[in-house]
């Protein structure tokens, strides 16, 4: 559907998400739809061609990626949106958009598994996948929305990211917050900052594709211009060809994490309720926020001082911010929605293992209530 | 006309429940899209199974004055069962005062407070259009609590359905309206 600005409409996640994207110039979209993320790939066939861009629904979510990758490079902004059984298939790719350095966008819409699971439910177990589901040593960022207007607002969030430092952006949603609907009125052109890719000013025979400017990134030009370049998935030195020199590769992979890095403070976002005095830090992610800040603000009416902590960059992991919030805690509690704790766990490597984390866990496609989460604060 | 048993306040919780095709999700979109047209903060969820039809499908709407932070309904004041199922599954919570609207065309009238059942099924059908059961029990629970008001409907039904379609739409909306009229307790 067609928005205007100053006009609050009821909006889904999906919805937001999409036009989030189209906000910050996306004008590319291929993908092959899957619960819960299937409103994306809906909205884009009918959205892009209106606004001159492209929708293509491919075979698969493997040649989805695919061409998300072939139309980044050749200068467009460009995503797709799968759910878990997708995103699997999209792990190699997202390596090959790593190592080639070239912006893109995933939504990753989580639902429970294993394999297909309860394609219907919510989950937040990919968490760790969106992290490491590449081989060999790579890094991305990974964004994840509570609400309709951090839906918006995140994808918008994630191009710029993806355009900025050359990266595969993930926006780790889940099947609530896709699925939801809130109020939400879309922004006047210009209100959020929109970041496009840093060019070539150099002559088209002196350019190096991969040869990064002091701030660890290097301009990208388009293919089918002037510039011609090579982009390969193999270990390459700064023009882009294989180079097989140890320096060279230690080099290249030092910079693909260094130029995250460098800039974690802008990368890392992170929200806070109440925690300046909170002796109960909750450390929610996703649309588990939403159960902890009410189960906070009955901990506050019953006398405990509570706070939340909403990581809304979930990788690179907001180590530092969760362990300023950490130390005026007494107590630590992580809800989500996954067996494993794969926050949690993390939260633990960044306190320490002499620090008590008190897990909330739900992995039987429900969402994580309050009432879960003040029993674990025994109120 | 039985006059509301909910007067007029700042936050509903309401859940539509029934089988997987018989609109309830769309009506839970338009009662919030109506709510939000007065200006209201909403949050409209669902859950349903992977069946297209058939199967549970539930839809929430929270409508309220301030922030709604949580976003799933823990105490309803309004529920709608459109089959025996949901019915069986929310009836107790009549007893704490939740109205709780069911579908006579499917259940045998049950007695009791805060109960209310009307033929929606049976109407739509009667109207010539089995599938507008969903809109006809959305005027039938505006009509009883004030949730937003009968013009904020119709206005969203004007705004959402394909042009020629937007008549019967608001005939069952109407037609809602009319059973609740014709109710009594």
């Amino acid at each position: 559907m067609e928005m205007f600005p100053n006009q609050t409409r009821l909006i889904q996640g999906n919805q937001a998400m999409t036009h989030g994207a189209l906000y910050a110039g996306a004008r590319f979209y291929a993908g092959y739809p899957i619960t819960p993320s299937s409103e994306i790939a809906e909205e884009c066939s009918v959205l892009m061609p209106k606004l001159g861009g492209m929708y293509i629904q491919m075979e698969d979510e493997i040649a989805g990626i695919a061409a998300v990758i072939g139309a980044s490079l050749a200068g467009a902004k460009a995503f797709t949106a799968t759910s878990g059984p997708g995103f699997s298939l999209m792990q190699e790719n997202l390596g090959f958009a790593v190592m080639g350095e070239i912006p893109c966008v995933v939504i990753n819409v989580q639902r429970s598994g294993p394999s297909t699971g309860l394609a219907t439910k919510p989950a937040q177990a990919d968490v760790m996948q969106a992290r490491w589901g590449r081989h060999g040593d790579q890094t991305l960022i990974v964004l994840c929305p509570a609400s309709v207007v951090e839906c918006f607002e995140l994808t918008v969030q994630a191009f710029n990211f993806a355009e900025k430092y050359r990266i595969p952006v993930i926006l780790a949603a889940d099947e609530v917050v896709a699925h939801m609907r809130e109020g939400f009125s879309i922004p006047e052109e210009g209100e959020l900052a929109v970041i496009d890719r840093k060019k070539p000013s150099c002559s088209p025979r002196d350019y190096k594709p991969f040869k990064a400017d002091a701030d660890g990134i290097a301009p990208l030009a388009s293919y089918g211009s002037e510039y011609v370049f090579h982009v390969s998935s193999s270990m390459h030195g700064p023009d882009g060809f294989s180079n097989n020199d140890p320096a060279n590769a230690a080099r290249k992979i030092e910079q693909l994490h260094s130029k995250i890095e460098v800039h974690r403070d802008e990368i890392v976002i992170t929200r806070s309720f109440q925690i300046e005095d909170a002796e109960v830090l909750l450390v929610a992610f996703g649309i588990t926020t939403r159960a902890s800040r009410a189960a906070a603000r009955t901990a506050r009416e019953a006398g405990i001082k509570a706070g939340v902590l909403q990581l809304l960059t979930l990788w690179p992991f907001p180590d530092k911010e969760i362990r300023f919030a950490a130390e005026r805690a007494q107590t630590i509690i992580v809800p989500e929605m996954n067996y494993a704790g794969q926050v949690a766990g993390e939260v633990q490597r960044v306190v320490g293992p002499d620090r008590d984390i008190r897990r909330v866990n739900r992995y039987n496609g429900q969402i994580i209530t309050p009432d879960d989460i003040l029993k674990v604060m025994a109120l | 006309m039985t006059p509301p048993v909910i007067r007029e306040k700042s936050r509903y919780e309401i859940i539509l429940a029934g089988a997987g095709g018989q609109g309830l999700i769309l009506s839970a979109i338009i009662l919030g899209e109506a709510a939000i047209r007065e200006g209201k903060k909403v949050v409209q969820t669902q859950s349903y199974g992977i069946a297209t039809r058939g199967g549970l499908s539930e839809a929430e709407v929270i409508i309220d004055s301030e922030e709604i932070v949580f976003q799933q309904v823990r105490n309803p004041d309004i529920i709608l069962a459109m089959t025996e199922g949901t019915f069986e599954k929310f009836c107790d919570l009549a007893r704490t005062g939740t109205l709780i609207f069911y579908d006579e065309t499917f259940l045998e009238e049950r007695k009791g407070n805060n109960l209310c059942g009307l033929p929606f099924t049976r109407s739509a059908r009667n109207l010539g259009q089995g599938g507008s059961a969903n809109l006809i029990a959305l005027g039938a629970i505006v009509a009883r609590t004030g949730v937003v008001r009968m013009e904020s409907l119709v206005h969203v039904v004007t705004e959402t359905f394909p042009v020629g379609t937007i008549e019967v739409n608001i005939k069952a909306l109407r037609l809602g309206e009319s059973l609740i009229a014709e109710h009594k307790d």
